[in-house]
């Protein structure tokens, strides 16, 4: 359970995160949905510890961010940001490997060549493990990452926009293994999402974020709906059920 | 019960050679032109007894070494740690800050603070006062929340060139006795290396490799950059401080022995990195002082032995240099 109470963050005068209290059940896909700035990655990178608080707490199954080692963190809770410009150059297998530096510190053991032969073959990334990473395209590479972050073997893997870059097939089978992850190796999977659909479709948990604040939280059945989805992008949205699932419309 | 260990994985993705990797070769090569620039360094041209050649052009070659050794290293750790390939440490001004050290050291002391004690102590002084400036310094600017490199150039040049100016402001003001004993220090000249400090910069150099070792396993972590870095695990501020710290005295070290030497840790840095071809430090590290060691020491064997100049070398080095710095800034604005 990830706890965050009265969370804040302000640049000079603009308050982006203003006093965010919520909390991320455990288990299942959490999915964070909101217009542009709203806060939603601030608030992300600073659960992970990537951002210092102003004020507020966050805990992780009891364990203050601020105050616990960052490699007794490292050991429970992982992060993916949008944006991995990488200036080293790696092959994908280098990357995935480095998911298991918080247990082996650079020594790799034959448990955790399990572990990475394991996560490349979760993403499909088998035939391009021996790439560079400068040789992928955006799709490839952001799978790569993703690849990184399930081999650390975390009990909460937090994902800013992993469907950045993805195509429609990528997309989805990405969503599909985030929710075997969660599903099989019960991990708590938080991610934030742009497309509502996939919101929809795959959260167990949806928390509406809007100028810093949580707007809306709840199952998906409460969240997707007309009235709650037009309010927070300010932006007419019609939600249709097609096959039990509820999909918004927004194509006017 | 631990598991076995088993080695990491060969750098995947490179072709094989005799059985060897290609960073392992790309070594193996520098290994050896290195020692062939050390051997023609000690025997061209040599004429007279050995017994007086081998002590004279050793402590010669030791200091070539001792340079080549802390620019290549200094270099790459600072690149790993602000995770850039165009910065180095002399361009963000860490030797004008040194020169701006001792320049205050004779200003307020007078110059009998630097002929007076003992050139080692006095060294070793500068050293500690230079780690716990830049220390100071260079934390709020590497430390915090990323910043954007260019951002980074304009401050490293406005601190360069601060330094530089109150340096320069302190030593128009000084005695004209006082500032030939400075000025001396000051000129980038491989050809008359300071060997007075020998002894304590080797033991400066020894030191801070050994604390590097101790660090060695989280530089390439910190190479993914800061929020993988934080992601895995490492202690970033701690490690951080530590490593531009020991920046800072190999910084010091070649900036005492031969003055300021603006592009050649990004000539070695650059060369190293696209050679091995891998980010690597177990193989960029050595390939960024091997090359560092050939050129220092075969370029001073080629102009001294072969064209009889003498203090050339650095204005080679530094116009090569800056050719790469253009390149990679024209590389950079080009995508």
């Amino acid at each position: 359970m990830i706890v965050a109470d009265g969370v804040t963050k302000s640049y000079g005068a603009t308050c982006v995160v203003d006093g965010v209290t919520v909390t991320l059940p455990k288990g299942g896909i959490t999915s964070i949905i909101g217009p542009n700035g709203a806060g939603k990655s601030t608030f992300l990178s600073m659960v992970s510890r990537l951002m210092s608080l102003d004020r507020g707490t966050v805990t992780v199954d009891g364990l203050d961010v601020t105050t616990t080692p960052s490699d007794v963190l490292a050991r429970r809770l992982s992060i993916l940001r949008q944006d991995n410009h990488m200036t080293a150059r790696l092959t994908v297998r280098d990357l995935v490997s480095f998911g298991r530096y918080p247990y082996s510190k650079g020594r790799l053991t034959t448990g955790d060549k399990t572990h990475i032969d394991a996560a490349i073959g979760y993403l499909n990334l088998a035939e391009l493990s021996e790439r560079f990473l400068d040789e992928l395209s955006g799709g490839q590479r952001q799978r790569a990452f993703v690849a990184m972050v399930l081999c650390q073997d975390t009990d909460y893997v937090l994902l800013d926009e992993p469907l950045n870059n993805l195509d429609l097939k990528h997309a989805v089978s990405m969503m599909q293994q985030l929710r075997r992850a969660a599903r099989e190796l019960g991990k708590t999977i938080v991610v934030v999402l742009h497309d509502i659909n996939f919101a929809s479709v795959y959260s167990d948990h949806i928390v509406c974020m809007a100028d810093g604040r949580v707007a809306h939280e709840g199952p998906p059945d409460r969240i997707i709906t007309s009235d709650v989805l037009t309010a927070l992008y300010q932006t007419p949205v019609r939600v249709e059920t097609i096959d039990g699932r509820r999909i918004g419309l927004y194509y006017e | 019960m631990r598991e076995p260990s088993v080695a990491l994985v060969p750098a995947p993705g490179l072709r094989r050679i005799a059985g060897l990797s290609r960073p392992a070769l790309v070594l193996l090569v520098l290994a050896a032109l290195a020692l062939i620039s050390i051997a023609c360094f000690m025997t061209l041209g040599a004429r007279g007894s050995w017994s007086f050649i081998i002590p004279f052009r050793g402590r010669k070659l030791l200091a070539l070494c001792l340079v080549a050794y802390s620019v290549a290293i200094s270099t790459v750790l600072f690149q790993t740690v602000t995770n850039n390939r165009i910065l180095t440490p002399s361009i963000m001004g860490f030797d004008a800050l040194y020169i701006l050290l001792t320049t205050a050291t004779v200003f307020f002391l007078g110059a009998g603070a630097l002929t007076g004690i003992d050139p080692q102590v006095q060294f070793g002084i500068e050293v500690v006062v230079m780690v716990v400036f830049s220390g100071l310094l260079f934390r709020w600017l590497f430390v915090g929340e990323e910043r954007s490199l260019t951002l980074l150039v304009l401050v490293g040049i406005v601190f360069g060139i601060l330094f530089r100016s109150l340096s320069q402001f302190m030593q128009r003001m000084l005695d004209p006795n006082a500032f030939q004993v400075l000025q001396d220090s000051f000129f980038a000249s491989f050809a008359t290396v300071d060997t007075s400090l020998l002894v304590v910069a080797t033991v400066i150099v020894v030191l801070a490799s050994l604390i590097m070792l101790r660090l060695a396993h989280t530089l390439d972590v910190l190479g993914l950059g800061r929020a993988h870095a934080i992601n895995l695990g490492i202690d970033y501020r701690r490690t951080v401080v530590t490593i531009l710290m020991l920046v800072s005295v190999l910084v010091a070290v070649s900036t005492a022995l031969v003055g300021p030497i603006t592009f050649f840790g990004l000539l070695v840095a650059t060369l190293a990195h696209s050679l091995v071809g891998t980010s690597r430090h177990r193989y960029v590290l050595p390939a960024a002082a091997l090359l560092a060691i050939t050129c220092l020491v075969g370029g001073q064997t080629i102009l001294e032995r072969l064209f009889a100049f003498d203090t050339a070398l650095s204005i080679i080095i530094e116009f090569l240099g800056g050719i790469v710095f253009i390149t990679l800034i024209l590389r950079r604005a080009a995508r």
